[in-house]
């Protein structure tokens, strides 16, 4: 009896990210969705710039990468030519937060049938460990060496909280993926975001709280405790939109 | 002869786009060219296609690299300062080889410039725009009618050679009406084994980027596309050549200016001066080689332009700075007029070949 194999819709070769980084399992995790629904064939992947932006080697399917923060207008692009396709990006906290917060915004206004993962390790990794828009108040990284000043740096961007002041998304939900429980539970929102899409509901993105031990400076075990200790207490986890379920709640009454 | 419709320059382009068989088109107002995103916005819903009012020209150009990654024609349009927004869009569709349509209906700059016709993104257009080694194809009509037909040949020319297709307009043809026959065909259609569709589980799958991180690579790439636009120099190079058999003086000039140079070269003729046009419909691939053919010919080049003299360095360096290139131009949103065209070949004719 099989009790574990690689997802069918991983390429089988070596990935590129650090020791300890998460985005392997947040990888997995999309890819066992896409193998579990049987979607890997129509599927189309948009891959951004950042750790991230060689992931159209790791997934099986169709794949494209974008330019930095416009991931969302691509996949935008591919959905509209072809609606028959599943369309997902999968985006870090630079690109999808602060250069694409316009293309997040307004595709999420527009309610386009797409399904975004969003990876927030509240840093920039691929370029060495510089301030994020969602990088903690008093994080130390390259670009805020004293800590982040609130003052002159601002203040971190809660993509969930304000997106879901939209009419537009269809569901929204933020997960982590810094043990067991939450693994499962980022699985779960994760088969959810493409579920919505299969059934034509419209925008989902899952916000995936993630770690960067190379860039914070910390062992992998630490930083899996650091999410726990320092970004969920400024990003709870939860749903912060579902729509069709609300509009169920409400016939119900 | 077929049916004509009195249309404006930019309604042309956008119903022989649909003629061609665009169905997807992504764009963001700006003046003088959203009449092509009016019409289409009440035309592609009727038939089945997209018409996207995006957030930005940023969003609109990347929205278009989406659907060209599918093999499916695309296009969008704007005017100068909405083209400079694209410009990093354009070059990933030109690194990524993806076939695009990017309408460009000028208006004077630099900055906000005005909304005044002008020709000054002659060198965004030809020379680049966006970063690294790349070129588009830049098609410049000069009438309602050639907006229309040069519509259906960028689609082709984009699909056949994978690249992005610039129509460089400007705000004057954009606006003005002329009789247009819209007898067009289906843009003919090219291999897209190579777009993403979805791998049906069929194939191994397609990968559309242009992220290369091995130099020797990267620059293999580069040599491969600077081979294939070698052969788009030989065998797709458009120009329209007038009176220019016995030509002593020649002008240059492309779109609205070659209307305008038409004109003076014509009345230059009833006054006894041997001038001729060599007026460029691709603005890259540029026309160099009747250019140099005619540089043994005549004693003077005039570069008619729109802009603060941009092509004037094409001609130059075409003719190999053998002959005396005058520039003859007006900037800025403004118009050289017949006689300012007409001046500068008498000028051109008193001084015969000095400066």
């Amino acid at each position: 009896m099989i009790v574990f194999e690689k997802p069918k819709s991983l390429v089988d070769i070596p990935m590129h990210y650090c020791p300890g980084c998460t985005h392997g399992i947040i990888h997995r995790l999309v890819a066992e969705v896409i193998d579990e629904l049987g979607i890997e064939g129509k599927t189309i992947g948009v891959a951004p710039v950042g750790c991230a932006v060689m992931a159209y080697n790791y997934f099986a399917c169709d794949m494209i990468e974008a330019a930095h923060g416009r991931a969302p207008a691509v996949a935008t692009g591919i959905k509209r030519a072809n609606p028959e396709n599943i369309v997902f990006s999968y985006q870090g906290d630079g690109d999808l937060a602060s250069i694409g917060m316009a293309e997040t915004v307004h595709s999420a206004a527009r309610n386009e049938n797409i399904t975004i993962i969003f990876v927030n390790n509240a840093i920039y990794g691929m370029t060495g460990g510089q301030m994020a828009p969602t990088s903690l108040p008093g994080q130390v990284t390259q670009t805020s060496p004293y800590g982040r000043d609130v003052k002159t740096a601002g203040f971190p961007v809660k993509v969930c909280e304000m997106l879901k002041e939209l009419d537009g998304p269809e569901y929204l939900e933020r997960v982590a993926v810094n043990n067991v429980v939450n693994v499962k539970k980022a699985k779960k929102a994760i088969k959810k975001a493409f579920t919505n899409q299969l059934e034509n509901k419209g925008f989902s993105l899952i916000e995936v709280l993630s770690s960067c031990p190379t860039n914070w400076g910390m062992t992998p075990d630490d930083a899996l405790k650091w999410i726990d200790t320092n970004m969920i207490p400024y990003y709870p986890l939860g749903v912060y939109k579902d729509r069709s379920a609300q509009n169920k709640e409400k016939e119900e009454l | 002869m077929a049916k004509k419709v009195l249309m404006k320059g930019n309604e042309a382009i956008a119903e022989a786009a649909i003629l061609a068989g665009c169905r997807h088109y992504f764009g963001y107002p700006i003046t003088p060219q959203t009449e092509i995103a009016a019409y289409l916005s009440k035309r592609m819903p009727k038939i089945g296609g997209t018409f996207l009012q995006a957030e930005s020209e940023i969003a609109a150009i990347n929205m278009v690299y989406g659907v060209a990654a599918t093999g499916k024609p695309v296009m969008t349009s704007s005017s100068s300062p909405g083209i400079s927004l694209k410009g990093e869009g354009i070059s990933y569709l030109a690194g990524a080889d993806l076939p695009a349509l990017i309408v460009n209906v000028q208006r004077g700059g630099p900055g906000l410039g005005g909304i005044q016709p002008s020709q000054s993104d002659y060198f965004q257009a030809t020379k680049g725009g966006g970063h690294g080694d790349y070129h588009m194809i830049v098609l410049a009509p000069s009438s309602v009618q050639e907006m229309a037909s040069l519509t259906v040949k960028a689609f082709e020319l984009a699909g056949k050679y994978r690249m992005p297709v610039m129509m460089l307009a400007d705000g004057t043809l954009g606006q003005m009406m002329e009789p247009v026959s819209l007898d067009i065909k289906e843009a003919e259609k090219f291999d897209t084994s190579w777009a993403l569709t979805g791998t049906q589980m069929k194939r191994k799958h397609n990968i559309v980027n242009s992220l290369s991180l091995i130099p020797e690579e990267l620059e293999q790439l580069n040599f491969e596309r600077f081979k294939k636009y070698e052969i788009i120099k030989e065998n797709e190079t458009m120009y329209e050549e007038y009176l220019t058999e016995d030509a002593e003086i020649c002008i240059v000039a492309f779109g609205i200016a070659a209307r305008v140079a038409k004109n003076a070269v014509n009345s230059a003729r009833e006054k006894g001066i041997k001038v001729g046009m060599i007026r460029p419909i691709t603005l890259w691939p540029f026309p160099k080689k009747p250019l140099y053919d005619l540089s043994d010919k005549v004693h003077t080049f005039i570069s008619v332009e729109l802009s603060m003299g941009q092509m004037i360095e094409d001609v130059e360096l075409a003719i190999r700075c053998k002959k005396p290139v005058m520039l003859c131009n007006r900037a800025g949103g403004c118009i050289p007029s017949p006689e300012d065209v007409l001046a500068a070949i008498e000028k051109a004719n008193k001084n015969g070949g000095a400066l």
